[in-house]
């Protein structure tokens, strides 16, 4: 889903700015993105990209800043409103519910927003969709974390959010798994808007269109992948000045 | 694809079937196979099952440790005591048992939720409150100290507390053996009341929470108002229990809010298991027999006696008693594992 020319941005942060203590994790960050566009986030480990999730959803209070989700200030709203605002989010650790079963974890959240016989529905095809039918019945806690994962993205999707953060969405993957990813992001997208954290530029590559660089908490640049590969700057800040010499 | 009703394991639906016929049969035979020293005494467990149960539901479903059930439990019993002493009949005082104690969750659980505070500030938080009624109380004994004609009376504690009567008529107070049958009465339909909260939406939602607060919150779901309500329903339940253990022996004193009290409870939902509601019902029963037994000895100290089965439990039982002896079944019948896999989903059979 391509519009990213849509007049009001589904997502924007004005001047958002997280401090721990003396350190800046988020600095004065401006971003904006049309509705129905699939961002990647990318930048070395440290550069603030999951703190800024935290952020938007309101895990962490932001120091300074307001975000504003379809123009409506979200700043202040607690993490189950800015949920049922319609932003779903896939942690960087899988945060799932560890001692329930697989079928559960889906049940549980698909219940937060259907009657129980539309709940039971939409869980047989989440399962059926991400594949995870044959460990229905399996507790989540036992499983591997690429399974996790999946798991972990079918909570989300069950609440079918306008926009979806993913963080690190292959960590763990087999090539496989990957490949079958890459597919799944491609479909939500036809009907959500996403972000992506990932630090797996083939992944990067085969899903963005749109890529925002973070640098030490700020955005450094935006621009498409392929340009973003040719750029000075970005192969600096990833491979390090020693290279770029 | 089954639905979480149908992820029970069908020998658990039985044993929920085969709890509920045992209580029925009791709730009916028991005048007639105890004595009447037997039966006050069943009455006071079946009263303290009451409280077992909601702090396994609080804490073994919910998540939540609070170390001050007692609280509720005391809180219950006064307010029955005072309300009683002034109408004069038992009706709204029975319902005033309820009310009150839930009221005092809400409140408190309104601070402490809404607060953000964690588990173990939770656990502090809920015994400093214990022990300040524990000690204002015992500092009520002199005439001052009044509601409405009901002297509080320190730590003489309240006694000749007029028994529950039968609903609108004072005069017709209940038999030991009313007692018991509303008792067992109240106790049977908290079991299966809960038994129907834990799957419903509301009850799986609870056990979402305790497994990872975050994930709920992220999905949507106002964690504060869950754990609240699942903290007040607790104090409730508790404060039903404290009306009927004061009809044990129409006396109630400051040592309900005491740490001993406080510290029992915890210790009978650990040695039943954590997770159950049959589990902290058969700890307190155990524990109260126990108790009573090394009472009429005068051998030893009681809390020595359960210091030491407390430390056998934690270190060789962990899990309890219910939660091992599931595991052993299912590790030596392999048909009670329910698929080949033996990866059923444990919460919903409990």
């Amino acid at each position: 889903m391509t519009d990213a020319g849509s007049a009001v941005p589904i997502l924007e942060t004005h001047g958002l700015t997280m401090r721990f203590g003396g350190v800046v994790a988020v600095d004065n960050v401006d971003f904006s993105m049309a509705e129905g566009e699939l961002r990647c986030l990318i930048g070395p480990n440290g550069a603030g990209k999951s703190t800024f999730f935290k952020c938007l959803t309101h895990q962490y209070k932001a120091s300074a800043g307001r975000v504003r989700f379809r123009g409506a200030d979200i700043t202040g709203s607690h993490t189950y409103q800015i949920a049922r605002r319609g932003i779903g989010i896939k942690t960087q650790v899988p945060s799932v519910f560890d001692g329930l079963s697989v079928h559960e974890n889906i049940w549980v959240a698909a219940r937060r927003h259907h009657g129980r016989r539309e709940a039971n529905r939409i869980v047989d095809g989440i399962l059926e969709r991400l594949r995870l039918d044959h460990l229905a019945r399996r507790v989540v806690g036992q499983l591997a974390h690429g399974e996790r994962q999946r798991v972990e993205l079918g909570t989300v999707l069950t609440g079918e959010p306008e926009l979806i953060l993913l963080d690190e969405p292959t960590a763990g993957m087999t090539h496989e798994e990957v490949n079958q990813t890459t597919d799944l992001i491609r479909e939500i997208n036809k009907t959500t808007s996403l972000i992506v954290v990932e630090h797996d530029m083939q992944f990067i590559k085969a899903i963005a269109e749109r890529v925002t660089v973070f640098h030490q908490g700020a955005i450094l640049i935006e621009d498409t992948m392929a340009n973003l590969e040719r750029n000075q700057q970005v192969r600096d800040i990833y491979l390090g000045k020693q290279h770029a010499a | 694809m089954t639905t979480l009703g149908i992820d029970l394991r069908r020998w658990e639906t039985w044993g929920t079937i085969l709890v509920v016929a045992v209580m029925v049969v009791l709730l009916f035979a028991g005048p007639h196979i105890f004595d009447l020293f037997t039966l006050f005494k069943v009455t006071l467990f079946v009263a303290m099952s009451i409280l077992a149960l909601s702090m396994g539901f609080i804490w073994g479903y919910g998540g939540i440790l609070c170390f001050g059930q007692s609280a509720f439990y005391g809180l219950g019993a006064y307010t029955y005591a005072i309300a009683v002493g002034n109408i004069g009949e038992s009706t709204a005082p029975f319902l005033l048992a309820i009310v009150v104690p839930a009221a005092f969750a809400a409140l408190l659980g309104y601070f402490m939720f809404y607060g953000r505070l964690s588990d173990v500030y939770l656990a502090v938080v809920t015994l400093a409150v214990t022990l300040i009624l524990y000690n204002f109380m015992r500092s009520t004994a002199g005439e001052e100290y009044a509601i409405g004609a009901q002297r509080l009376m320190g730590f003489n504690g309240i006694s000749s507390i007029q028994p529950i009567n039968w609903p609108g008529d004072g005069n017709a107070l209940l038999f030991p053996d009313d007692i018991f049958h509303l008792s067992m009465g109240c106790l049977i339909l908290c079991y299966i009341g809960l038994k129907v909260l834990n799957r419903s939406h509301f009850g799986r939602v609870a056990v979402a929470i305790r497994e990872n607060e975050l994930r709920a919150e992220l999905l949507g779901y106002d964690v504060r108002l869950h754990k609240l309500q699942t903290f007040t329903i607790g104090g409730a339940m508790a404060g039903l229990a404290g009306c009927l253990g004061v009809n044990f022996n129409s006396f109630v004193n400051p040592d309900v809010f005491a740490l001993n009290f406080a510290a029992e409870i915890i210790m009978w939902t650990l040695i039943g298991g954590l997770g159950t509601l049959v589990g902290p019902m058969i700890g307190c029963i155990g524990l109260l027999m126990l108790k009573f037994e090394i009472g009429q000895q005068q051998i030893t100290n009681t809390y020595l006696i359960f210091g030491g089965i407390i430390m056998v439990f934690v270190l060789a039982v962990p899990a309890g008693l219910l939660p091992t002896a599931r595991q052993l079944a299912e590790r030596f019948v392999p048909a009670l594992r329910g698929d080949e896999s033996g990866d059923v989903p444990r919460e919903a059979a409990r």
